[in-house]
């Protein structure tokens, strides 16, 4: 396929003849939709099931879904959920027990078959996924759920065009823009969203999605060449210099709505060296070592496997499920718990999370979406407490 | 030959093999010796593993622990692994008999550097069941002995029945690795050292400090006191090893419970060299 | 094939839930005989057998002289004894005794109040005796119970997880009420053990479990009241059926003494 083309203008309404065509091809399409006063991710067939008009208000500790003074469908910024449900579920059966006449059997898991498209992920998010792969692919070993799904995944991201004040992608260099790690990407803007493509499969899910928007819309000329020149706001055509003007507009007022910054030029590097600060038993006390951080993190992937059983034990089921370094059994060694308390279980976190991850995984843990420091009950923000080991260590 | 549909380690490490109890020696009161032989292929190579890496036994219904290997990386005989009873898994193995069935994945985690130690001398300080995962180590030097100096092996326990393997010293001896036992209590019949291992280190003549390695595994304030002990005697923390122990779930990296600092224990680990985790070893909960 | 181990269910002061939620293990209950002996359970058979049990149940709290005696009886014939549900784990909703006048209710509830005797305050299994396992929940939850029984059956160490709510919320995609909504829910505080049923149906958690390991109350509780969320209203959420386990009854006394909630 020829390099660069310059984006295509979709007209609002057809997206839901993106949404046909991936379903057509076996895709379950996933995206944003409003539910439980929020805005959440889960299966849409309609682009009515969009959060049109709505948006979300964040700050530590605080989400509050609310009406947007306009109609946009993606005016808001990232909720409770994040896409590493999809492909890291929180509970999935790894191995089957089964006791035979010659002794225990052991079935692996089927191979998974499932087809996910992802509608909306921001560019944080495809930072998120970039570092799970190195988590689940790219290490000495893989996890073959998230491989399977992975490899079938089809991703959609948006350009962000507003932020919240627990954003903080710029300074973990992931965002607001999406670069790469997409196969098709939208920004938004009044009448429409620009879409770029991103990879093979999306170029060619974008060809036959034009295709369709061409026949449903019959004998409306869409673009096929540079010069094109589109009657009605109702066709796929090129974007015009004003809609490509419009949307890097959009895309620089998210730009400019991120305050919330965090200093990483001594990362990794601050946090291991502080395993003695204060701040640890400071926080420790503030924190509920409840585990929504790093449940909503969509980078974090501590699991747990359970033994499933029926009580005559002729079958056995390895469940896995996420399970969190904040759980006080998490460090369970040989009777006791490494890590005994609150302040422990949040330095593991956060060194781990932004210290020792670039060891292991060459990249920070941190994406800079700023969830954890929403949907912790009480608003512990991780970029104050970087800060503030940062500021109380003695050069 | 190998069935052909198995994954390999890398790309599933759930992959469980079901092994069967071959064999079992009471070795001390609640450690035992199990020889277990995989029931699914019989390829020559499917017991080769590295002295120092452990296999996940799975006993269904209760869950997996690991365990270190304690047999002879030369022979293709089986999984041999010493076994104590700790938890609930250990429990459920000791109640199993020859014949037996249970689930098995492996070999994971880092061994001990056998190949750095050519040419070198070698001390080995093993605490009580850490002589588990020292005993292929021994083995390995045993079967290539030419290509090692003096080696020792500096064994300790809390009393004489927690020295592991008792009835192979004297085979270890004629391979001129000099065995020295301590223990820290001393029972009838006892007459050999009573103390510390570190006793026993600091009392080491080495000829060539710059050309010594201190390989250890027991109790975590054993190996602490031993690698000091090291230090101490010339030997620099890029030579010393330890095999640590923590919480391992799934042995591939993947679900984040053995961590200290940086390093996943299970598969940086377990054995690590002594610089790479002394920042934090000394750091309490951690 | 070793003996099965026998069985014994204590009830103290309770609705007897926890031990019908046994009975209503109604899929495992027949599996459960084979694995163990039932020697002693009054709500199900008046077969009752001496002990000595190698398992006691103790449903229900202390809070008569005579309970107060009997548990040590209980403890002296039993190996292995597991406290099951809120009253006999944390003294249960009626330990909300503790913080009023035990005569005047005694007088105002009873026609003849003279032929009630009874303690001051309603306490945990704990506080009289040694306790092997405690088992919470208010009611419990009959498959960590069974569970249990099997593991205590083949020789196991029980052990349910000692989380908070808010990890079964999380893994039910359930969005948290605390922030999105700004509802009191005692979720973080509180042990997982009910699947996190009330945040899935709209509401707060009321802390069935009791609290969780660790159960920071002190901090979420400044959190509510940053929220404005009013002593009066907190109070009661926290003194419920676990109203006298000990982080929650520091929580909620703690309140009454800071008062009202200055506003701002």
């Amino acid at each position: 396929m020829a390099t660069p083309i310059s984006p295509l203008f979709i007209p609002k309404p057809h997206l839901q003849l993106l949404l046909n065509e991936l379903r057509h091809r076996g895709y379950s399409v996933v995206g944003p939709t409003v539910d439980q006063e929020a805005i959440v991710y889960g299966e849409i067939q309609s682009i009515e099931q969009l959060p049109q008009g709505w948006t979300d208000e964040q700050a530590p500790g605080h989400y509050r879904l609310k009406r947007r003074d306009d109609n946009a469908w993606f005016g808001f910024v990232v909720g409770p959920h994040s896409w590493k449900k999809y492909l890291f579920p929180p509970k999935t059966t790894l191995l089957t027990a089964e006791k035979t006449e010659s002794g225990w059997q052991f079935i692996p898991r089927s191979a998974d078959t499932t087809k996910f498209a992802l509608l909306g992920v921001r560019a944080c998010e495809l930072a998120a996924m970039r570092i799970q792969d190195q988590v689940f692919l790219n290490g000495p070993y893989q996890d073959p759920l998230y491989r399977e799904r992975r490899e079938h995944l089809f991703v959609i991201s948006v350009n962000c065009t507003q932020a919240a004040s627990t954003c903080f992608c710029t300074s973990m260099k992931t965002g607001p823009r999406c670069e790469n790690g997409f196969d098709l990407a939208l920004t938004e803007i009044d009448t429409g969203f620009l879409c770029e493509v991103g990879s093979e499969r999306g170029r060619e899910v974008l060809d036959a999605f034009v295709s369709l928007a061409r026949r449903a819309s019959e004998g409306s000329s869409v673009a096929s060449n540079s010069n094109n020149d589109c009657v009605t706001a109702n066709e796929i055509c090129f974007a015009t210099p004003e809609q490509l003007k419009s949307a890097e507009n959009a895309r620089q007022q998210a730009v400019d709505q991120i305050t919330r910054q965090m200093e990483t030029s001594d990362l990794p590097g601050l946090l291991l060296s502080n395993l003695d600060h204060p701040r640890w038993k400071e926080v420790g006390e503030r924190c509920l070592s409840c585990t929504n951080c790093t449940m909503v993190c969509p980078t974090c992937f501590c699991s747990s496997v359970t033994e499933v059983r029926d009580l005559n034990m002729d079958r056995v089921e390895r469940e896995r499920t996420w399970d969190s370094c904040f759980n006080p059994d998490f460090s369970y060694l040989g009777g006791s718990l490494v890590r005994n308390d609150t302040a422990s279980r949040y330095r593991q976190w956060l060194t781990h999370k932004l210290d020792g991850w670039h060891a292991q995984f060459g990249t920070s843990g941190c994406v800079g979406c700023g969830r954890c420091i929403t949907w912790c009950p009480v608003g512990i923000d991780i970029t104050e407490e970087v800060a503030a080991i940062r500021e109380e260590t003695s050069p | 030959m190998t069935t052909s549909s198995q994954p390999t380690l890398r790309e599933n490490p759930w992959f469980t093999h079901t092994v069967r109890i071959a064999d079992l020696i009471e070795e001390t009161e609640g450690v035992a010796t199990y020889q277990l032989v995989m029931t699914d292929g019989n390829s020559s190579s499917m017991y080769e593993f590295v002295p120092g890496q452990f296999n996940m036994l799975y006993l269904p219904g209760v869950g997996e622990s690991a365990i270190s290997m304690s047999g002879d990386p030369d022979r293709n005989d089986g999984w041999i692994h010493t076994v104590r009873v700790a938890g609930n898994v250990t429990k459920t193995l000791a109640r199993l008999q020859r014949g037996d069935t249970l689930g098995l994945r492996g070999p994971f985690g880092a061994g001990w550097p056998v190949s750095e130690l050519v040419r070198k001398d070698v001390i080995i300080v093993a605490g009580g069941l850490g002589m588990a995962p020292l005993r292929p180590l021994v083995y390995y030097l045993m079967n290539h002995r030419e290509q090692f100096g003096k080696i020792w092996l500096i064994l300790g326990a809390r009393t004489s029945d927690g020295l592991l393997y008792p009835s192979e010293y004297a085979a270890w001896r004629k391979r001129d690795i000099e065995v020295i036992l301590t223990v820290d209590r001393a029972t009838a019949g006892w007459n050999g050292h009573v103390g510390v291992v570190t006793q026993l280190i600091d009392r080491l003549q080495l000829s060539r400090p710059e050309q010594s390695h201190l390989v250890t595994c027991g109790p975590e304030v054993m190996m602490k006191y031993a690698a000091m002990s090291g230090l101490r005697l010339g030997i620099d923390a890029e030579r010393i090893w330890v095999s640590m122990e923590r919480n391992m779930q799934c042995a591939a990296g993947l679900c984040g419970h053995c961590q200290l600092g940086p390093e996943f224990i299970c598969k940086d680990g377990p054995v690590v060299r002594y610089d790479r985790i002394r920042p934090y070893l000394f750091v309490e909960q951690l | 094939m070793p003996r099965k181990p026998r069985l014994a269910v204590f009830k103290f002061a309770s609705c007897d839930g926890c031990q019908l939620s046994l009975l209503d293990a109604e899929d495992e209950l027949l599996a459960i005989c084979d694995r163990v002996e039932i020697a002693h359970f009054a709500e199900a058979s008046s077969d009752l057998q001496p002990g000595p049990y190698d398992v006691a149940l103790v449903e229900g709290s202390i809070t008569t002289h005579e309970d107060a005696e009997r548990i040590k009886r209980v403890r002296a014939d039993s190996k292995f004894l597991m406290t099951i549900g809120a009253c006999a784990t944390s003294g249960g909703i009626q330990s909300l005794r503790n913080w009023g006048q035990i005569d005047e209710w005694v007088q105002s509830v009873y026609p003849s109040p003279e032929f009630i005797r009874t303690l001051a305050t309603s306490t945990a299994i704990a506080d009289h005796v040694l306790v092997d396992f405690a088992l919470h929940g208010c009611p419990i939850n009959h498959h960590q119970l069974v569970d249990i029984l099997v593991a205590l059956a083949e020789g196991r160490n029980p052990r349910v997880p000692s989380h908070s709510v808010c990890l079964d919320c999380k893994h039910r995609g359930t969005v948290c009420h605390v922030v999105a909504r700004g509802i009191p829910c005692l979720g973080p505080v509180t042990q997982s053990g009910c699947g996190a049923i009330c945040p899935a149906y709209d509401r707060g958690c009321y802390g069935c479990f009791g609290p969780s390991q660790p159960a920071n109350t002190a901090s979420l509780v400044s959190q509510f009241r940053s929220h404005g969320h009013s002593t009066e209203k907190l109070v009661p959420l926290l003194r419920s059926f676990n109203a006298a386990a000990p982080e929650f009854q520091r929580a909620s006394e703690q309140l009454v003494i800071l008062g009202p909630n200055s506003e701002g």
